[in-house]
């Protein structure tokens, strides 16, 4: 987690000058600014922008054109315009009449925060076990927990079905957010690698002041590892929210309104398709994209440097 | 993993026998490793019970055929591996997914690099860009082959009409079995993000002055980048070529919502993935043995690329400062 700053220092500032201010006060100033004016920097960094925004306009467009298709009429669906020749603004009032949604949208919400609120907090407990606590074995002990990343998650679902079978949990949402009770390897590593970036001389002198051991995890730790528990937390809301195959095993043979968004809008895009059955509703499925799409995104625009830090930092373990 | 052990390695430094050794086991605080122990002890239920345990349970399943109705095994012997030879379909669905997995792969290695490369150039709004870049990766995969489900209309979506613009008449993407694959990488390459953001992170600790003196000896753009820019995010490279073939080896989403979310509807054999017949043999037809079977041979198949992978890796990855790992 120390060396992600590098990856941060151009986002979350606002203005160019301001990070521009950042890199001459590391680095050797007037040379560099003064290479910053060369004509063919300028010429380079101009291709670099046409470039870029021609990625963006790609990057962008599937967004625009189910933005647009939410708002068309049944048969319009399918012509490509940017902007719909007769708006359907009612769209947006008569997909909660014909789908479910609002408790679709209730159980993913309430799966998604189960299983985030878990796994954070079981995640950081375990981490902080191998992150502060000698025992014989505890290198082994993580070695396995590394070890445990790598395996595909194909070759765990049968049993872990078969678990729930016997458990008795299939049909309900508990096998969603069960096993996130116990921890999750990768969150695991993450959160030991913040707990070990804290000086371990604050531990040692609370424990010379007579803290105990789950003393120093309450009071100690858990108050300066937020920023490690926001990017754990996000992560898992949003696979969860995201979550499709799981939802399809446990859920998918109750009613339609045990479904979570994912597994309901695949319900509405078999009943809808424009493939398969020809004209049906499908702006419908369209607005519905556009709904399960929207909480993420504004997830994002608030966090959206813990995403990237989390996603950099992933990327270091190896 | 031996970065961050700096507090034992240094009891550990000798190999020198029994004294040492038993001072350093009681160098263990029993209290300590006592609450050590309570404190991983939620990993180690859930490893004990979801990991291994389901782990052990799935191969006595694969040697067994399974009835759902009374949950009860009965010994198949090898039944099930041999299913895996006999059911064409094992061997069509493998190679539906190897083939995606060989194309998917360097294209978004490409594609990833390419948006790292040019973003780790811009100097002003490479916010802007990441974060728009990064916009799909949000997006649940419903949602994407949703829309995708009509930009790759053959007839009248988006991506032809694109493409008709330059006067190239576009393939029937998700009807032609050719296209089919090259249709489920489009929407890969739409959220490559995740990929391109861990080569950015490794673009930026590449150390500037390899390249002003690379250029000071004469070195042109190209030369540095396959002299200095590729060998310093090979590790980074060597991650995510592990991270993405794991991935395309287990597709499961986009090829469900495109072709197989209808049981009834007869799917093209072409987009018949082997997530998707696993998926189909354990929660459709509740042949559990046979699924676990076919999963025990996917784990082999992903092990061994990996395996492979790491060795090729030795050779060509980079670890800066020698001993990183």
């Amino acid at each position: 987690m120390t060396t992600t700053s590098a990856t941060t220092d151009t986002s979350g500032t606002p203005g160019p000058r301001v990070a521009a201010v950042g890199v001459d006060a590391i680095g050797p100033g007037p040379r560099k600014r003064r290479r910053n004016y060369r004509p063919t920097n300028i010429i380079g960094q101009v291709v670099l922008w046409v470039l870029l925004l021609g990625m963006t306009g790609l990057f962008l467009y599937p967004f625009v054109w189910l933005i647009a298709a939410s708002l068309k009429p049944r048969g319009q669906v399918f012509d490509n315009k940017l902007i719909p020749e007769t708006f359907r603004p009612e769209n947006y009032a008569e997909v909660w009449d014909r789908l479910p949604l609002l408790s679709w949208a209730g159980n993913s919400i309430l799966i998604a925060v189960l299983a985030a609120g878990l796994v954070t907090i079981s995640s950081s407990v375990v981490a902080f076990g191998f992150a502060y606590f000698r025992f014989p074995g505890r290198n082994f002990l993580f070695g396995i927990v590394l070890a445990t990343m790598m395996l595909p998650g194909a070759v765990t679902l049968v049993p872990q079905y078969l678990i729930w079978n016997e458990l008795g949990f299939v049909g309900t949402n508990v096998p969603l957010w069960g096993a996130n009770l116990f921890g999750s390897a990768f969150y695991i590593f993450l959160q030991r690698q913040f707990f070990l970036g804290l000086p371990r001389e604050i531990f040692e002198a609370a424990r010379v002041d007579g803290v105990g051991y789950f003393g120093l995890f309450w009071r100690m730790a858990l108050p300066l590892a937020i920023p490690s528990f926001i990017i754990v937390f996000i992560f898992e809301f949003q696979a969860s929210w995201n979550n499709l195959q799981g939802p399809l095993i446990y859920l998918n043979f109750g009613s339609v309104e045990q479904f979570t968004v994912p597994l309901g809008i695949s319900f509405a895009m078999t009943q809808f398709s424009p493939t398969a059955g020809g004209q049906g509703d499908y702006q419908l499925v369209m607005v519905a994209a556009l709904l399960v799409t929207l909480p993420m995104l504004i997830i994002f625009a608030f966090a959206q440097r813990y995403f990237i830090e989390g996603l950099a930092t992933q990327g270091r373990k190896g | 993993m031996a970065v961050a052990t700096t507090s034992d390695s240094g009891t550990r430094r000798g190999g020198k026998p029994a004294a040492t050794k038993r001072r350093k086991v009681e160098s263990f605080n029993k209290r300590e490793a006592l609450a050590g122990y309570l404190f991983i002890a939620p990993w180690v239920i859930g490893f004990l019970l979801f990991t291994l345990g389901a782990m052990v349970y799935s191969l006595v399943i694969s040697f067994s055929h399974y009835d759902l109705a009374t949950n009860t095994a009965t010994p198949a012997g090898l039944s099930n591996y041999q299913l895996l030879i006999d059911e064409p379909k094992v061997m069509l669905s493998l190679g539906n997914t190897l083939y995606y997995a060989v194309l998917a792969v360097p294209l978004e290695i490409i594609v990833a690099l390419a948006l790292a490369l040019l973003l780790n150039r811009v100097k002003r709004g490479s916010g802007f860009f990441r974060t728009v870049f990064y916009l799909p990766k949000m997006t649940p995969s419903v949602a994407t082959a949703a829309v995708f489900l009509l930009l790759l209309n053959g007839n009248r979506g988006a991506i032809n009409d694109f493409l008709g613009f330059f006067g190239i008449d576009g393939p029937q993407w998700l009807v032609d079995p050719a296209w089919i694959k090259p249709s489920i990488v489009i929407m890969a390459l739409w959220t490559v993000s995740g990929t391109m953001i861990i080569f950015l992170a490794a673009l930026k600790n590449v150390p500037r002055d390899l390249y002003e003196v690379s250029s000071i000896d004469g070195a042109g753009p190209i030369r540095q980048f396959f002299n200095i820019t590729l060998p310093m995010i090979s590790s980074a490279m060597f991650f995510n070529i592990i991270v993405l073939t794991i991935a395309a080896l287990q597709v499961f989403d986009q090829a469900y919502l495109l072709f197989h979310r209808d049981a009834v509807n007869a799917a093209p054999e072409a987009s018949l993935f082997y997530g998707i017949y696993l998926f189909q043999q354990a929660f459709r037809s509740f042949n559990f043995g046979f699924a676990s079977a076919m999963a025990w041979l996917l784990f082999v198949i992903i092990m061994l690329i990996s395996l492979i992978q790491v060795k090729l890796s030795n050779r060509f990855v980079y670890y800066e400062g020698g001993d990183r790992k």
